[in-house]
């Protein structure tokens, strides 16, 4: 029961309910498509980069509670942060949400999605606005999918 | 509804998550009885031997075993001649054969392969390769939003075209159970094959082939009690004889020179390597328990089961059902507001419920209907009003933790 509360926080079914930066970006810099085909889930990360740092970030689409509040941490925590340091969290965070650990301060709030790797079939919830904005970073056209 | 079988099934009385499990995806495998896991080691414990080629007592022992099984197939769907059984791993070998061995010898480029948008994969990627091999084009049969066959113009997918016709004969999604013999006989009237898929009907209710009147009917073991890996095609002889072989290697021969090799008669040309014993026997204990009960009773029960469920799904609000057919299986999809169906399944999970979230390999029908996915509970023979129940009670809780 721990493992499952450690999964559904509160925090996380909050940003399911009340996900933060919830809409599209019309002067965006980069864009990506993101696509789960078992679920169905569906994203669109936008980014506004200026001399490499993300002054704005949101996304877009529908999926379960997991992969919409991952995707709404990962907004939450990236603006401001440069595009180094959104890469590194990328690798910080997968580390987090498939073996639990990771370092805290740097994590900050993303600390919260450290549950889901208890549970190995929602790995592909929690990842895929990462990999999405992975493309949107490097341009890639191609829709980032995870299953 | 039927009493004192669920002691039969071992893994029904152990847990989920701590809690007494709750097994609602009997449409994806059901569990096995005692008397299915008993007759697969006892065969291993004291039969096992290769069929059809050893020259001694153990070996005769397995193959009367294993043809005996082939009979009691034959029987359980209504034809009298055992050489139209052919033993597959399941549903998806069963229909890639007849594509295969069937498909890429007759079809033609501009011939028409109709199929309906209710299919599950098995029954459409086959086709898809087929098309690719020979030309053929494929169609579908449109469904409705009430999750019903779209029969209003058959003319328009019925033509001289049309060659081979393959349809589900339930939805494994809706459970919406198709007037497969009606579309059999639009399919005769233009001279078309006709393929059953049956893998979600025959564990559900008595399936006679003759009376539907199909070319082939295909069906898997494991979603009726008996182990995974086997699966049968039924096919009509004369059809099947005329076929190419599907998969080639011992067995299937009749003689094998350096050059070329001479088939062996059917159903032998379609079983190609050692077969499944073990299962085939497993299989067997199946059907003869299902004989035991008896198909009526074991689809009245499941139409109880089911109207109830219906009854109890529908008193929840926000919670939708798809499909409204009135002629239909013990399978249920359903969304409920605000909940995703992995979150909603997630949460079951933790009461010791099993169903099933997503596609369910019918990604065609989701497209149609404008879903991403569904959750779906799924009742056979064992389940009981009270596990149907338990289900609502945590779908209620869940609901209520998501709209806080």
């Amino acid at each position: 029961m721990d493992d499952f509360r450690d999964l559904y926080q509160q925090v996380i079914l909050d940003h399911n309910q009340n996900p933060r930066h919830f809409h599209s970006m019309d002067n965006a810099t980069h864009e990506a498509d993101g696509h789960n085909p078992l679920c169905g889930d569906q994203i669109k990360v936008y980014l506004f980069v200026e001399d490499n740092l993300i002054k704005d970030i949101s996304f877009e689409g529908s999926g379960c509670a997991i992969s919409k509040a991952s995707s709404s941490l990962m907004t939450t925590t990236l603006i401001g942060k440069t595009t180094d340091e959104a890469t590194k969290l990328f690798e910080e965070y997968q580390t987090l949400i498939t073996t639990g650990k990771g370092d805290t301060k740097t994590l900050g709030k993303l600390a919260v999605m450290s549950g889901v790797h208890k549970f190995p079939a929602r790995v592909k919830c929690a990842i895929l606005s990462w990999h999405t904005l992975k493309n949107a970073l490097n341009n890639k056209n191609e829709t980032a999918i995870t299953e | 509804m039927l009493k004192n079988i669920r002691n039969d099934f071992p893994l029904l009385s152990s847990t989920n998550r701590a809690k007494p499990l709750v097994y609602l995806d009997s449409a994806a495998t059901t569990q096995k009885p005692r008397q299915v896991i008993d007759a697969v080691s006892s065969f291993y414990e004291s039969n096992n031997a290769n069929v059809h080629r050893g020259i001694y007592q153990l070996s005769e022992q397995a193959t009367k075993s294993y043809e005996n099984v082939r009979k009691s197939v034959a029987d359980f769907i209504g034809t009298a001649d055992p050489r139209s059984i052919i033993f597959t791993s399941g549903t998806t070998e069963s229909i890639n054969l007849v594509a295969y061995a069937w498909g890429r010898k007759n079809l033609k480029p501009r011939d028409e392969i109709l199929i309906t948008e209710m299919e599950h994969h098995s029954n459409i990627v086959p086709w898809q390769l087929t098309t690719r091999e020979t030309g053929a084009n494929l169609r579908y049969i449109p469904i409705l939003k009430n999750g019903t066959l779209d029969l209003s113009d058959p003319e328009k997918y019925f033509t001289k075209k049309t060659k081979l016709v393959s349809i589900i004969h339930q939805s494994n999604v809706f459970g919406t159970i198709n007037p497969v013999k009606q579309i059999i006989d639009y399919a005769k009237s233009v001279g078309a094959i006709t393929i059953v898929d049956a893998a979600q009907s025959v564990p559900h209710a008595n399936i006679n082939v003759e009376e539907l009147g199909c070319d082939f009917l295909a069906f898997s073991g494991h979603k009726m009690l008996a182990p995974t890996g086997i699966g049968v095609l039924y096919g009509k002889t004369k059809i099947l004889e005329e076929m190419i072989p599907f998969l080639g290697g011992g067995e299937m021969i009749s003689s094998v020179s350096m050059e070329s090799a001479t088939w062996n008669e059917i159903p032998y040309k379609f079983e190609a390597g050692t077969p499944k014993i073990a299962q085939v026997i497993g299989l067997g204990a199946a059907i003869e328990y299902l004989n035991k009960i008896g198909m009526d009773d074991v689809q009245k029960h499941g139409q109880d089961l089911l109207k109830y469920a219906l009854i109890s799904l529908s008193n929840i609000p926000e919670l939708t059902i798809y499909g409204d057919s009135t002629n239909r299986g013990a399978v249920i999809s359903f969304n409920v507001d605000n909940v995703h169906p992995h979150d909603l399944a997630q949460f079951l999970d933790q009461d010791g419920i099993a169903v099933r979230a997503g596609h369910h390999c019918a990604q065609p029908i989701m497209t149609k209907l404008g879903l991403s996915s569904t959750t779906r509970a799924s009742f056979y023979l064992y389940n009981t009003k009270k596990e149907i129940d338990a289900l609502c009670e945590s779908i209620v809780k869940t609901k209520n933790i998501f709209s806080i």
